[in-house]
This record gives C-alpha cells, sequence and structure tokens, in this order.
C-alpha cells in the first residue's frame, strides 16, 4: 500500500491554494476531540451497565468511572509533551491521521470493554490511547494555522482551538440521543453508542486529514510584509524546543497558562451546583443546566474572540486584561450572592468564562510570538503539561475548600466565599508571572543555517 | 516569496468544507442554547 501521500513533503500546498481551506481541516480534529468535555453524560448509564434499570452491587461505582476522564486528560498532557517533536517532523497530516487512529481506537476498545464490563479496557481505550489521540489531535494544525496566517496567528489558532470547545456542544447531544436510541430493557446502550461515535469521528478526522496542506517555505499572503526585525515581544528568530524549555520565558508562560486554567476549570466543574447552593430555591436545577450550557458558549465563543483581538492587542496586554478583570469578576462574585443578583453573577461567570477560553486559545500566538514559528507545535505541546496540573488543581481546590468550609458550619450560600478570593489570589500570580515575561535572550535563537 | 497567485480552489469546494464543520457546530450551538434558555423560564 502505497503510504507516500502521508510524507510531509508530499502535503506541500501547490500554487493557487486557498488559505481558508485549512481551518476546516484543523476543526475536523478538534470538533472531533472536543467531545472529551461531553464524557461526563456517560456517566450514570456507565454505573448502571449491569443494573441497567438501576445501579446494582456489581455495578462501577461512580469514583471508579471519574477515571476514564483523568487518565484520557493525564495522556493528552503526556503525549502532547512528548508527540510535539515528532509532529514538527511528520508534519500535520501524519499526525492527524495518528490522533484519529487512536482518538476512534479508544471509542472500539472501550466498546468492547463495556460489552465485557472490564473497566481496565475502558481506561485503555478511551483513557489511554483516546488521551494520545487528544494530545496528538491538540497540537497538530498549531504550526501550520500560523504559517498559513503569519499576519492574523491569534485569530488562526483561536478558530481551531474554538472546535475544541464546541466539540462537547456536539458530543453530548449525540451520545445523549444515541444511547436513547440503543437502549433496550437489557442494555444501557452505551457500547452500542461509543462503537457509532468512533465511527463518526474516524471519518470526520480523516476528512480534516485529508485536507491538510502546508505552505510552500517562504510562502507569505498577499500584502504582507513580515517585520524585518525584532518588534517589542515579537521575534524574527527561532529557538528550538530542547532550548526553549530552559528559558524563563517558558515557566513564566507555563505559569500564566496553569493559573488562568486552574482558576477557571475548578468553576467549570461546580457551575451548576454553585448556582443552586448560592440562590438556593431561586435557581432549579434546570436552570442551573441552562447557566452551564451558557458558560460553553462563552467558553467557545472567547476563544476566538480574545485570541483575535489579541492580534491588534497584543499577547501581553490581552492576558494582563484577562487576569485583572478576572481578579475583579472572582472577588465580586460573593458579593453578588449577598446582593442575590442572579443576572450580575450570571453575567460575571459569562465574562469570566470567555477568559478561560481565550486563555487556551491565545497561547500558541505568544510562544510564536516569543519563540518563533519554526518550532511552535513542539513548544505548545510541552507547555500543555500546565493544563494537565490545572486540570486537578481546580477542582481540587474549589471541592475541597467547599467542603472543607461546610463542615466547618459555614452556611453553603457563603461556602463558595473563600475559594473566589483563593481563584482571584491564583490570578495574581498569573499576573506576575504575565508581567515578567520579556523577550527570549538571543543566546537561546536557532543558529540560522 | 509572496503569495501572487489568484486562488484556483473553486468556490464550491470551499463552501463544502466549511459546511462540512460548520453544520455540526451549528447543530451543537442550537442545542446549548435551548438548554441555556432554561436559566430564563423562572
Amino acid at each position: 500500500m502505497n503510504l507516500s501521500f502521508l510524507e510531509k513533503k508530499n502535503t506541500v500546498a501547490k500554487p493557487g491554494y486557498n488559505r481558508w481551506l485549512f481551518p476546516p481541516a484543523a476543526l475536523c480534529i478538534h470538533l472531533s476531540i472536543g467531545q472529551v468535555y461531553a464524557f461526563s453524560v456517560f456517566n450514570l448509564p456507565l454505573s448502571r451497565v449491569v443494573g441497567v434499570s438501576e445501579s446494582v452491587s456489581a455495578d462501577w461505582e461512580l469514583t471508579t468511572i471519574g477515571w476514564i476522564f483523568s487518565t484520557a486528560i493525564f495522556f493528552l498532557g503526556l503525549s502532547a509533551a512528548i508527540g510535539g517533536r515528532w509532529l514538527e517532523k511528520a508534519g500535520p497530516r501524519k499526525a492527524m491521521l495518528a490522533s484519529a487512529l487512536c482518538f476512534a481506537g479508544g471509542f472500539y476498545v472501550s466498546a468492547l470493554g463495556v460489552q465485557l464490563h472490564a473497566i481496565w479496557l475502558v481506561y485503555l481505550g478511551y483513557g489511554v490511547l483516546g488521551g494520545i489521540g487528544l494530545g496528538l489531535g491538540y497540537i497538530s494544525p498549531v504550526h501550520t494555522l500560523i504559517d498559513w496566517f503569519p499576519d492574523r496567528p491569534g485569530m488562526a489558532t483561536g478558530l481551531a482551538i474554538m472546535g475544541f470547545g464546541g466539540g462537547a456542544m456536539i458530543g453530548s447531544p449525540l451520545a445523549v440521543g444515541l444511547m436513547d436510541y440503543y437502549a433496550t430493557p437489557t442494555s444501557v446502550g452505551v457500547a452500542n453508542t461509543l462503537l457509532t461515535m468512533g465511527t463518526i469521528y474516524l471519518v470526520f478526522m480523516l476528512i480534516g486529514s485529508a485536507l491538510v496542506k502546508i505552505p510552500p517555505k517562504g510562502w507569505l499572503p498577499r500584502g504582507y510584509t513580515p517585520p524585518k526585525t525584532d518588534h517589542a515581544l515579537v521575534t524574527t528568530h527561532n529557538v528550538l524546543v530542547s532550548e526553549a524549555v530552559k528559558t524563563p520565558q517558558f515557566y513564566l508562560l507555563w505559569g500564566v497558562l496553569c493559573m488562568n486554567v486552574t482558576a477557571g476549570i475548578g468553576v467549570l466543574g461546580q457551575a451548576s451546583v454553585m448556582s443552586q447552593e448560592m440562590f438556593p430555591g431561586r435557581v432549579t436545577v434546570q436552570m442551573a443546566a441552562g447557566f452551564v450550557g451558557l458558560l460553553s458558549l462563552f467558553n467557545m465563543a472567547g476563544r476566538f474572540i480574545w485570541s483575535s483581538a489579541s492580534d491588534y492587542l497584543g499577547r501581553k496586554r490581552t492576558y494582563t486584561i484577562y487576569f485583572l478583570l478576572g481578579m475583579v469578576l472572582y472577588a465580586l462574585v460573593p458579593t453578588t450572592g449577598q446582593m442575590g443578583s442572579i443576572t450580575l453573577f450570571v453575567i460575571g461567570y459569562l465574562v469570566i468564562m470567555s477568559m478561560y477560553g481565550g486563555g487556551f486559545a491565545t497561547v500558541p500566538a505568544y510562544l510564536r510570538d516569543l519563540f518563533g514559528t519554526e518550532n511552535v507545535g513542539a513548544i505548545h505541546g510541552r507547555l500543555l503539561t500546565a493544563w494537565s496540573v490545572a486540570g486537578i488543581l481546580g477542582p481540587v481546590l474549589v471541592n475541597y475548600i467547599r467542603e472543607y468550609q461546610i463542615n466547618s458550619g459555614v452556611p453553603r450560600v457563603e461556602a463558595y466565599t473563600v475559594t473566589m478570593y483563593i481563584m482571584a489570589g491564583l490570578l495574581v500570580i498569573g499576573l506576575l508571572c504575565n508581567l515578567a515575561v520579556k523577550p527570549v535572550d538571543a543566546r537561546y535563537h536557532a543558529k540560522v543555517p | 516569496m509572496e503569495n501572487s497567485e489568484k486562488s484556483s480552489v473553486p468556490v464550491i469546494k470551499l463552501a463544502l468544507s466549511w459546511a462540512i464543520v460548520g453544520i455540526p457546530l451549528l447543530w451543537g450551538v442550537m442545542q446549548t442554547l435551548e438548554k441555556a434558555m432554561l436559566l430564563f423560564q423562572q
């Protein structure tokens, strides 16, 4: 079988290629892998695989099931960090294909695991295999998007990473609809749903992989003149990934991403319960679900809007806005609860969530500004370990502090006050990291051959 | 190397590529908006 079409050199675009064909290719990948944020829709059905109508003693506990998502996010960070260098050599088409096979393969192995009621197979499938697909898929279009859109890198990466936010909006109703369709009196329908979704995502991601083209060396969009010399924080040089991780800038950006994500992710996971507890008797379960839906929309929209705005504002200034505005809003959230204003509470969180998404989407362009375009995919992969850490830190902070407060006799309505102030404090750390970012020292620049 | 070529990609191919990703995304957004509307039903 001739697989030469996968080679990086065979994916170079011919003259006349329209660069606007590339974002749909990137979106095919990100809309698929973004499904991971909707994995929680499987939690309850997975806890009733044996009992079907209700959970029985042979069924998996929710805590056991919770590890599927955590494993997937862990392997996302790991594979992005390790696979980044391979991606730079192999090119985006091969990486997207590998991502598609791993992600869809994860669904298939998990379906077998559900059918055999073997949790280790589900961990191995969706957690390990699927997680590797997530990591490779997440970083695969970033470098190429920046190459195609050197004039608007924030907008371009924001468009793809917006897809990751939007993936859950497709994955959640799709999974619910399929489970309803496949459910019988003797089955919750999860195994068949996983098989079907795996196939849908495989086809979708293969389309993305087939559409991918990289620009010829030195290609520039018509009318765009790249800067000849370094300008403020935007370099014209390139830094190797092995050198980038030796610079203070890498760790400062790691801190920036980690703090921004920690603050947002903890709240996102608790949004439903928090809104009901802060406004007892006024926010119903259905309204809380609506609130979570709105947060997802703003999380997705923020990825595109803020990241696009960063092309004009500059990355450092954009993150300064995230942190300053975020600090004020987090600090004001308890006051909105005391005032009993659901409207102000909702508006505050919608802005916070838009900046949470924006933080994810703006970071590839920030890396490109500081370290150059050449190795941005690999450096971005390494930086995503900050996400893995934040994914654990955020929920743990919110959940444990809330629990501690309630156990100490604090009324539920006030149980989030300290947490919100801590979140504001985390953003102060992020702000300080961001303000400390300076151009990368010339000794780290790669030698031009 | 500046791109001096005019795009030779047919508009239909471009529209189709965007439709492949745009239609599912729009469906997902509509589903989410429907859910979000519950917030305003007191």
